[in-house]
């Protein structure tokens, strides 16, 4: 499951999606379907070109862009390519290096936050804690006041739970969370 | 006869949108379904685990099914239209890479064995609903509908296998036989914004946005879907997506297990309806006294 870090990103791509960005042809459907490129700064199909080089220079530049934190997987692009990429997992991968090695673009901080704020309550839980998550993203980001309007409609529509539910057992998913290195 | 199956329902389901297991209950309690449970089930880890950590987001999904092949479930229905993604993602990963599904088993101390599948909310209703069988529409929904299937019914095509997947029928299918109009509209399996509506609410005004907005202009009285967070976006968000948009939608949205539940005689009370931020009314509706046109500004 687990690759060097500083082999070239599409060998990382491959080891651990079986996708093989050499077979992208430019063709751009990816890029015309992403409900999000025009808020990219680098559009999918440029990614893909970007790491088919193999060239570290040009990796840093993939793993540092904005738009893999944009990706919304929401597998539009795979469901149109031509050569049947399926570009969400990679997208994934680019993701983990960025965040593992902190090369996280200055504008995706806040949705990395987001990640991690949920995946804490995962790794405390068991299970999510909505008003849990969300305070921890409000700690993380100083974002104190988004939603603050919202909240106490939600509260009275009884779709917030003030306490959270949780795993029984809690030790295992500790361990699940260890033993993968989150 | 009562016919058992798994269920997972995730944490959605029994928090943010408990009106979508609610519904789902009396819907299953019509369908003759008893639904079993998985004992001491796990979150599926969502986008956030896929996001930052594919190992991760491999090994939470496999404690579930592994869960359920303890208790003997051999097929599980997953009511999120996200959870299933993940589940049934982990399964065709598991399937295809016997080295991944050993190196699971290291980290959970117990192999996933092949034996549960996960089903999705359509291919239960197919099973389970289906056309010409089964309870009576007691109260026709006789009004336009515009049915939204977001992102994870029907993708990843080779993961979900549906046959069309820019243009799904099924839901239109189920609507029509329930006493509804479907519409042909353009945003079917648009994405919303999902995972991005606390971080960048603004990104999710504007995908959401234009999903409200090809609905109305359609002729469409309520979206129906089946997914926890496209509902989220699309009934909580609707203020940010107003001042986005410089526009008032009343267009309301629910969950399909609302609408069948009710055409199939479940009283309105008893669907959770009032949980949602956008109001709605399927008495009204029925009687034919209330369109997009005609309701009061009533988000926020």
């Amino acid at each position: 499951m687990s690759s060097n870090p500083s082999d070239p990103l599409a060998d990382q791509v491959f080891q651990m999606t079986g996708q093989s960005v050499a077979k992208c042809y430019q063709c751009g459907k990816c890029s015309a379907g992403c409900p999000l490129s025009s808020e990219m700064d680098l559009p999918p199909n440029q990614i893909l070109r970007l790491i088919q080089y193999g060239d570290p220079g040009l990796d840093a530049k993939a793993v540092e862009c904005y738009s893999i934190w944009l990706c919304l997987s929401c597998h539009t692009c795979s469901a149109r390519c031509p050569q049947g990429i399926d570009l969400p997992p990679v997208m994934d991968v680019l993701r983990q290096r960025s965040a593992r090695t902190g090369r996280v673009h200055r504008q995706a901080r806040k949705i990395v936050a987001f990640h991690r704020s949920f995946l804490k309550s995962i790794r405390s839980h068991g299970r999510l804690f909505e008003v849990g998550t969300i305070a921890s993203y409000k700690f993380r980001t100083g974002k104190f006041f988004q939603d603050l309007f919202l909240a106490p409609r939600i509260l009275l529509k009884g779709k917030l739970g003030l306490l959270p539910h949780s795993v029984c057992d809690r030790k295992q998913v500790r361990r699940v969370f260890e033993s993968t290195d989150e | 006869m009562v016919v058992q199956i798994g269920y997972f329902p995730g944490c959605s389901l029994q928090g943010s949108s408990r009106e979508f297991e609610q519904s789902l209950k009396a819907l299953a309690e019509k369908l003759g379904v008893s639904l079993e449970e998985i004992p001491d089930w796990n979150c599926c880890g969502a986008s956030a685990a896929h996001n930052l950590n594919n190992e991760l987001g491999l090994a939470l999904p496999a404690r579930i099914l592994i869960q359920a092949e303890r208790a003997g479930l051999e097929e599980i229905l997953v009511p999120c239209a996200a959870c299933f993604s993940r589940l049934a993602s982990t399964v065709h990963e598991l399937n295809k890479h016997a080295s991944v599904r050993r190196h699971l088993a290291d980290v959970l101390g117990a192999e996933y064995g092949g034996k549960t599948r996960p089903i999705n909310i359509l291919e239960f209703l197919g099973r389970f609903f289906p056309e010409g069988q089964g309870p009576e529409v007691i109260q026709p929904l006789a009004c336009k509908v515009a049915c939204y299937y977001g992102c994870l019914l029907v993708r990843p095509t080779e993961i979900v296998g549906r046959d069309r997947p820019e243009d799904p029928q099924e839901m239109d299918r189920l609507m029509s036989r329930v006493g509804a109009e479907p519409i042909d509209w353009a945003f079917k399996v648009d994405c919303c914004g999902a995972g991005l509506t606390i971080p960048r609410p603004d990104l999710v005004a504007r995908l959401s946005g234009a999903i409200l907005e090809d609905a109305t202009s359609r002729g469409a009285q309520i979206i129906v879907l089946a997914c926890p967070m496209c509902h989220t976006n699309l009934d909580m968000r609707r203020a940010d997506i107003e001042r986005f948009t410089g526009k008032r939608y009343t267009i309301p949205a629910i969950y399909v297990t609302q609408a069948i539940a009710y055409a199939l005689g479940v009283p309105a009370g008893e669907l959770g309806l009032k949980r949602h931020l956008v109001p709605i009314n399927l008495e009204k509706l029925r009687a034919g006294d209330a369109g997009p046109a005609s309701a009061p500004a009533t988000s926020q």
